[in-house]
């Protein structure tokens, strides 16, 4: 499993009205994996495990062939993290948040950080507090960078950020793992991002994996189909999502299943916000 | 090489990239011999997925349009005129169904296809563009 640089086994967690149920899934090196889901699908309490900083009820998680579990440091030190709000004290300054990087990881590269800091033009007499939300996502981001991380993981990192922003960051990403080393693992409402970049995607519903595979197969499996009428049997039951209304039905459709398609059919490739708006309307 | 993606075209990224990398090869453009940018730089530049990037070189070299060289690269293949001869003859038949298929739409018979045919023929031969 050398290959691997996450992998995911049966892991399970619950809370009082949630539960993660038996997620499986693995990123090879070098690739990006986006990881999508409705709100309350998982995605940030498997994010959590994967980070150790919530424990898992069973099942395995292993970073760089390291078990998360008993092995912590090593594993969380290799890993880059990003938040969707900032996880460092608001009235810290650029180079006291550098300060308390350095002493808690060990590979820390200043002139890194530096390097980042300047291309972002972070300010430095600022707090970080009273940093835009694109200034605080790029300072979490110059921080995840310059530890020499084999593995960024990004909990919504576009939220709230503007096109240019998202776009630099997209850059970021591609940049990073365009050597061949370091892996991305990155949740976000925002499809598009998705769809653009990312090699492998991860659906979470309701606590479980849905689809985790490469995204080009993903987009290939399904198609959105509409009808006038109601779809006949068998065809009806394979569809995720069915919704009927006066003016016709829609579902979300297997790709295998088109041929049965009565001829005034429609369809068209699904999206991943095709996907998960019609899991959503009642896909199990 | 030039590649321009279009974000809301309902062609698939990697069809996007397959047509021009191809029909800059057609054209001369990319002659043989010239080297490609890397999967994983292609995959930076355009800021598209890795494993985008590895169909599109695997399915180009698969068509005999690319050729790869272990330890150094993906290069353009030398110029197979049965393989071009072949694409332009699948070019020519597709068109050609789309053609009949839309004739048929507009209610024309065999003798009118035949016709319409003929007289295509002898307009580009006329204004000497075949």
């Amino acid at each position: 499993m050398s290959g691997m640089i996450l992998t995911l086994d049966k892991v399970c967690k619950s809370y009082r009205n949630f539960a993660l149920r038996d997620v499986s899934f693995t990123l090879p090196r070098g690739y990006i994996m986006g990881f999508v889901g409705e709100n309350g699908a998982g995605k940030t309490t498997t994010i959590r495990c994967i980070l150790g900083s919530t424990r898992t009820e069973s099942g395995s998680i292993s970073v760089f062939g390291k078990d998360s579990r008993t092995e912590p440091v090593a594993v969380r030190s290799r890993i880059g993290a990003v938040y969707d709000t900032l996880m460092f004290a608001g009235h810290l300054r650029l180079s006291e948040v550098e300060a308390h990087l350095r002493r808690f990881y060990p590979e820390w590269d200043s002139r890194q950080f530096r390097t980042f800091a300047d291309r972002f033009r972070l300010p430095e007499k600022t707090k970080c507090g009273k940093y835009s939300r694109g200034m605080q996502m790029k300072l979490m981001l110059s921080a995840a960078l310059s530890h020499h991380a084999e593995l960024l993981i990004l909990d919504e990192p576009t939220a709230g950020l503007d096109p240019v922003a998202r776009d630099e960051l997209l850059e970021i990403l591609s940049e990073y793992i365009a050597g061949g080393e370091g892996s991305v693992l990155f949740s976000t409402h925002i499809t598009a991002d998705v769809e653009r970049i990312a090699d492998y995607v991860t659906v979470l519903h309701k606590g479980r994996v849905w689809f985790t595979g490469a995204k080009d197969d993903l987009m290939e499996e399904y198609a959105v189909v509409q009808r006038g009428e109601p779809f006949p049997q068998p065809l009806r039951d394979a569809c995720i999502g069915l919704h009927d209304t006066p003016s016709g039905c829609a579902a979300i459709l297997p790709t295998d299943r088109l041929t049965e398609l009565p001829k005034d059919a429609i369809f068209e490739p699904a999206k991943i916000e095709d996907l998960l708006v019609y899991l959503a309307k009642g896909g199990e | 090489m030039k590649i321009l993606l279009k974000n809301r075209s309902d062609v698939p990224i990697y069809s996007q990239v397959e047509e021009q990398i191809r029909s800059q090869i057609l054209s001369g453009e990319l002659p043989e011999g010239t080297q490609l940018p890397s999967i994983r730089q292609l995959a930076r530049d355009l800021k598209i997925s890795v494993v985008t990037t590895t169909r599109i070189y695997n399915d180009l070299t698969e068509e005999g349009f690319l050729q790869s060289v272990a330890g150094k690269g993906c290069f353009v293949a030398p110029r197979d005129n049965d393989l071009l001869r072949e694409r332009m003859l699948s070019e020519m038949e597709s068109g050609l169904e789309q053609a009949v298929r839309c004739g048929v739409k507009c209610g024309m018979d065999d003798q009118a296809l035949h016709d319409a045919l003929q007289t295509m023929i002898d307009g580009l031969r006329e204004e000497g563009s075949i």
